[in-house]
């Protein structure tokens, strides 16, 4: 564990060293913060809780972590250091764990800092502070998701912008797989596949954590979700790290 | 024409074997049934003109590439099978030399030391040592990409050296460095020789001469020569090395 971590903690400080962090950062909390208070109509609703903000998060997210996983695989290939890394006495999978991981505590990070929504709402009144917390663990879970699937999409593809594609467009799908304009279209001609992509669907199981609703068969679809692509990762890995 | 070098420490363990190493990519076969071995003490020049398969049989052997067939065990540990424990004993200096380039020297070395288990102040002692081995203390705390060539593949030897490992590999260590560099690069590897295995791939044919103990000339991802470089030196009336490898290398790209 502790090379996994060794290998997480370089990859952090490698996020910092260079302006991708700063840029991530700014774009996602002026999106969030657009989002939440224009077309969330966050001051108009006149409720006390981060509902608007909840509500796009995903959507920003669909947008912003492919963008920082492209590079994961991909710029060790163009910079050769791929070759470094994997002669290190190392298993793949600590390798792709400590990125994978790496970018989830840089999320967490850009997460952490929208506390001054959490501020607001509880200066304007009085909302349940345990469902605001959910939410936070929703969205931390979401991003894990799309995460895992655009690192395992940037060990497709040495082509950065390919594999941010690929990865906006797989998390676009298990984003709307619930949506009823997609569900009720499958559900009336195929009621088999409707069943199946609502429980395959990210937004739904994210909304249980926005109502505050921590469930266990949530987190492990989360956790299998994760799971799933990593493995996927580090078998990409191993079959392309010599293209 | 293949000599096999099997001399007085045949009885003594191989630290490096090759097995029928062949790597196909494609229809085309980079490295064709490579077999060899490598003992203690010996420093082994791998020659060969540009696309002989030289880099790719370095990748196989730091298990980095998966061979098409044949095996390769690092002091007995396969590569491919026990990959972990082969490079834990291995020091390897790929092609390039690829460092992070926003990292330090020092900060580069601290995290490979740490990825290879040491801590404390152990860590320290062996970035020390490394530093010290390579003449990097003037550079420590310079970000890597601000290093010229030469500098830059001294790190990626500093790396190599760090974990004192029995097996060195080394890809074109001296590539880019300036003659003070080479001959200080060529001192440390003659001065570590005695109590490790040595690999590295070259086309400086005065390299071979300056520390190698043995040569392997690849043409066409087939081993074409395997001999001291006086034995080979001496396959030519001209008793030069350059000429043999000429004969040796045109030989197989005329095939």
């Amino acid at each position: 564990m502790s090379k996994t971590l060794t290998i997480a903690d370089r990859e952090l400080r490698a996020y910092f060293a260079t302006p991708v962090a700063t840029v991530f950062i700014v774009i996602f909390l002026v999106l969030q913060g657009a989002m939440t208070f224009n077309l969330g109509q966050f001051f108009d609703r006149g409720q006390a809780d981060l509902n608007p903000f909840f509500t796009f998060i995903p959507w920003v997210f669909l947008l912003l972590i492919p963008a920082i996983t492209m590079r994961l695989w991909a710029e060790e290939r163009r910079l050769g250091t791929i070759e470094l890394l994997l002669t290190l006495p190392i298993t793949q999978g600590q390798a792709v764990l400590g990125k994978f991981l790496a970018a989830w505590a840089f999320c967490a990070i850009a997460l952490l800092l929208t506390f001054p929504f959490v501020i607001a709402v509880n200066i304007l009144g009085s909302p349940d502070n345990g469902v605001i917390a959910s939410g936070y663990l929703g969205c931390l879970l979401v991003a894990g998701a799309f995460l895992s699937v655009g690192a395992a999409m940037s060990a497709v593809t040495r082509n950065q912008v390919i594999a941010f594609v690929l990865a906006v467009a797989i998390c676009f799908l298990f984003a709307v797989a619930s949506n009823p304009i997609v569900n009720d279209f499958l559900s009336a001609n195929i009621p088999a596949l409707g069943e199946f992509t609502r429980r395959i669907a990210v937004t739904d199981r994210f909304t249980n954590f926005t109502r505050g609703v921590i469930a266990l068969r949530d987190l492990i679809y989360f956790a299998t979700f994760i799971g799933f692509f990593l493995f996927l990762n580090t078998v990409l890995v191993d079959q392309r790290k010599a293209d | 024409m293949v000599t096999t070098r099997l001399g007085a420490a045949s009885d003594q363990l191989a630290s490096i074997e090759i097995e029928g190493l062949t790597k196909r990519f494609g229809a085309f076969t980079a490295v064709d049934n490579v077999s060899f071995k490598v003992r203690k003490g010996e420093v082994l020049g791998f020659l060969g003109p540009n696309g002989a398969g030289k880099s790719t049989t370095m990748r196989m052997l730091a298990g980095f590439m998966i061979p098409t067939a044949g095996t390769a065990h690092i002091e007995g540990h396969d590569v491919q099978t026990d990959s972990v424990a082969a490079r834990r004993v291995l020091g390897y200096l790929p092609e390039g030399a690829p460092t992070y380039p926003e990292m330090s020297v020092e900060g580069f070395l601290r995290f490979c030391a740490r990825v290879r288990g040491f801590s404390g102040s152990e860590l320290t002692d062996r970035v020390d040592h490394a530093l010290g081995l390579t003449t990097l203390q003037g550079v420590r705390l310079q970000a890597v990409e601000t290093l010229s060539k030469g500098f830059k593949r001294r790190v990626g030897l500093a790396q190599a050296l760090l974990h004192d490992p029995a097996v060195l590999v080394l890809d074109e260590p001296t590539d880019g460095m300036d003659p003070n560099q080479k001959h200080q690069v060529r001192k440390l590897i003659r001065s570590m020789a005695p109590d490790k295995a040595i690999i590295i791939s070259t086309h400086i044919l005065e390299e071979v001469d300056a520390v190698c103990t043995r040569a392997i000339v690849l043409s066409a991802g087939r081993i074409v020569a395997d001999a001291t470089p006086q034995e080979l030196a001496g396959w030519h009336p001209s008793g030069e090395l350059d000429e043999v490898f000429r004969a040796l290398t045109m030989e197989g790209e005329a095939e």
